[in-house]
């Protein structure tokens, strides 16, 4: 039985008329299927695989190389804390320890109830606004604790 | 800002990320103006003599790589790297956040003069908000015939497809890059072939940084000339210790110190100590070097570089070891594991590290650091990606080396302790 709906496995079909190689069309495929089952399972990868006559080891070979992609499920909301350079400067790490602290969990851990997964990020080019994060779309900052918090409260229900 | 900026003005307020704004501010009229009037190889003779230069990183002369794609073959590509993620860089999701047409009008030009029907836009997916801007932006000039068949009513035809990263700064690297829009791991190829003759599927390619493509309609519409009057522009992301943080528009060469200037100073009661000029790849410079013109040349002979004209400021709260074992830690994470020096150096550079920040370290570990960076240069690496850790390894070594001394002596910070006694109210939060 498919994983992926009809429509997600026509829009992965339709994906290579952008490229002359039809192994372009891989990355982006793999992303319509994370957003339809949530995370890379291997029964996904094996879809993704099937639909684009792709290896399967070359499927997973990439799927396992980008940091974005998940091979296990994550949160609701993907939390991406910059730590690197600017962030760290102006107090990432202060910030850090808050976030952990309120989630109870630690940077790569998914909270018990499913709502956020929290991850150190490297720079995330949005250094006028460090110390900032990304909760999934959304860039935040400057960030400082209460401002943290409000952000998470705004989240979690959803 | 430059006496006239030709980049910022398109994101200034709402930006121009709007298809009418865009041609309210004179938009598309470089490209119009080339099309009907200028012969391809105009276009690249004038890019040449402006002296624009790669702001990705490498600043290779724009119009020169241009030259080298071959007049005959059937099918070329034009490929913009969007892949912004050199540490504290952030110019490129600027452009492509306010000013996507820009970079589209930069588009249509670069690939009228080498005759290429197709351009790729590899945007880092995590930005998310330029992706989203550019998108549109193509969608709306295509509808209003920018983009497409015939434009301007010539025979030129352009393609614009917009294509994301998963997350690998690796990716950024053009060859890797190249690996990457074809679906693989994203890992540097070779060279020679050089993409200009055999890059995206085999096929002629030029690769160009957002910004680099951004500067070509003021180029045309200027004229080299005045356009090198203007400094020439360049965009400089500046971070980290100062009170605006901020992407400016300003002269190539203009010095560190004056940069600093406008991006508000330091902050009250503190004192410059160091900075990044280029990036977190580019060596780091002191006081005293407060006053090299930031521009190419110069910098390299202060021993750095101008790389992506990122400048990271840190002032006296600033404990250089946990910086450079947080840029170390940066590119551990981030080497793609295709060659040793780089996958296995890089790991143990942060093992030692480390060590220094828990109060084990011992006084060889810094001949070791020494050591394994010798191991790490010369061509030893594949990339830059590996080429990147020396620099700001060996800076630091030999203007911090007490830093580290102290670390190792005692267990402590120096740092930490002088600024746990400064009076709160000029407390920096740096940790």
């Amino acid at each position: 039985m498919a994983l992926l709906q009809d429509e997600a496995r026509e829009e992965i079909r339709r994906l290579p008329d952008r490229y002359e190689h039809r192994q372009s069309a891989l990355i982006p495929a793999l992303f319509v299927a994370q957003r339809e089952a949530g995370y890379l399972s291997p029964e996904a990868l094996r879809e993704v695989s099937d639909l684009l006559d792709l290896p399967l080891n070359e499927v997973v070979a990439v799927a396992s190389f980008y940091r974005l992609f998940f091979l296990e499920p994550v949160g609701r909301h993907l939390i991406l804390l910059c730590t690197n350079l600017a962030c760290m400067l102006n107090g990432s790490e202060a910030i850090k320890r808050h976030l952990a602290s309120r989630l109870g969990i630690r940077p790569g851990q998914t909270t018990p109830d499913g709502a956020f997964t929290l991850r150190e990020s490297e720079c995330l080019a949005s250094c006028h606004l460090a110390p900032m994060m990304l909760v999934d779309r959304e860039r935040v900052g400057p960030l400082t604790p209460e401002a943290a918090d409000q952000v998470l409260e705004r989240y979690r229900g959803r | 800002m430059a006496a006239e900026s030709i980049l910022l003005r398109f994101t200034e307020g709402a930006g121009t990320a709007d298809l009418d704004a865009y041609l309210r501010a004179g938009g598309y009229e470089a490209a119009r103006h080339a099309l009907t009037a200028l012969p391809p190889e105009s276009v690249i003779d004038i890019v040449e003599q402006s002296g624009l230069r790669g702001k990705g990183g490498a600043g290779f002369p724009t119009g020169r790589k241009w030259k080298f794609i071959p007049k005959g073959a059937p099918v070329k590509y034009v490929v913009v790297n969007g892949d912004e993620a050199e540490p504290c860089t952030f110019k490129d999701h600027l452009l492509l956040e306010s000013a996507p047409h820009l970079l589209l009008e930069g588009i249509i030009l670069v690939a009228y003069a080498v005759g290429a029907g197709r351009a790729y836009v590899y945007v880092r997916r995590e930005c998310y908000l330029g992706r989203e801007r550019l998108e549109q932006a193509v969608a709306a000039a295509q509808e209003r015939g920018f983009l497409g068949r015939d434009i301007f009513g010539t025979e030129f035809s352009l393609e614009v497809i917009v294509h994301t990263g998963a997350g690998a700064y690796i990716a950024g690297e053009e060859t890797a890059l190249l690996e990457s829009l074809e679906g693989r791991r994203a890992m540097p190829r070779m060279r020679p072939p050089f993409p200009a003759i055999a890059g995206l599927y085999g096929k002629p390619t030029v690769i160009n940084n957002v910004e680099t493509l951004c500067h070509v309609p003021a180029v045309i519409r200027l004229g080299p000339e005045a356009y090198r009057a203007l400094g020439p522009p360049a965009l400089f992301s500046v971070s980290g210790h100062v009170r605006r943080p901020g992407v400016y528009e300003l002269p190539l060469g203009t010095p560190m110190r004056q940069m600093i200037e406008h991006a508000g100073g330091l902050r009250p009661g503190r004192r410059f100590k160091a900075a990044f000029p280029g990036g977190s790849s580019s060596a780091i410079l002191t006081e005293a070097h407060l006053d090299v013109p930031m521009d190419y040349e110069p910098l390299q002979q202060a021993g750095s570089m101008l790389g992506s004209a990122s400048l990271i400021v840190m002032d006296d709260s600033t404990c250089m070891v946990r910086v450079v074992a947080r840029a170390m830690d940066f590119y551990k994470e981030e080497s793609c594991g295709k060659c040793t020096p780089c996958r296995e150096g890089t790991v143990w550079v942060s093992q030692v590290f480390e060590r220094i920040l828990h109060g084990q370290g011992r006084m060889e570990d810094l001949d070791l650091l020494v050591h394994i960076s010798g191991g790490m240069k010369n061509g030893a690496c594949f990339c830059l990606l590996g080429d990147s850790v020396p620099p700001s390894l060996d800076a630091s070594l030999a203007h911090f080396r007490h830093e580290y001394e102290y670390h190792i002596r005692t267990g402590r910070c120096d740092v930490e302790e002088r600024i746990a006694q400064v009076p709160a109210g000029s407390h920096s939060r740096d940790g």
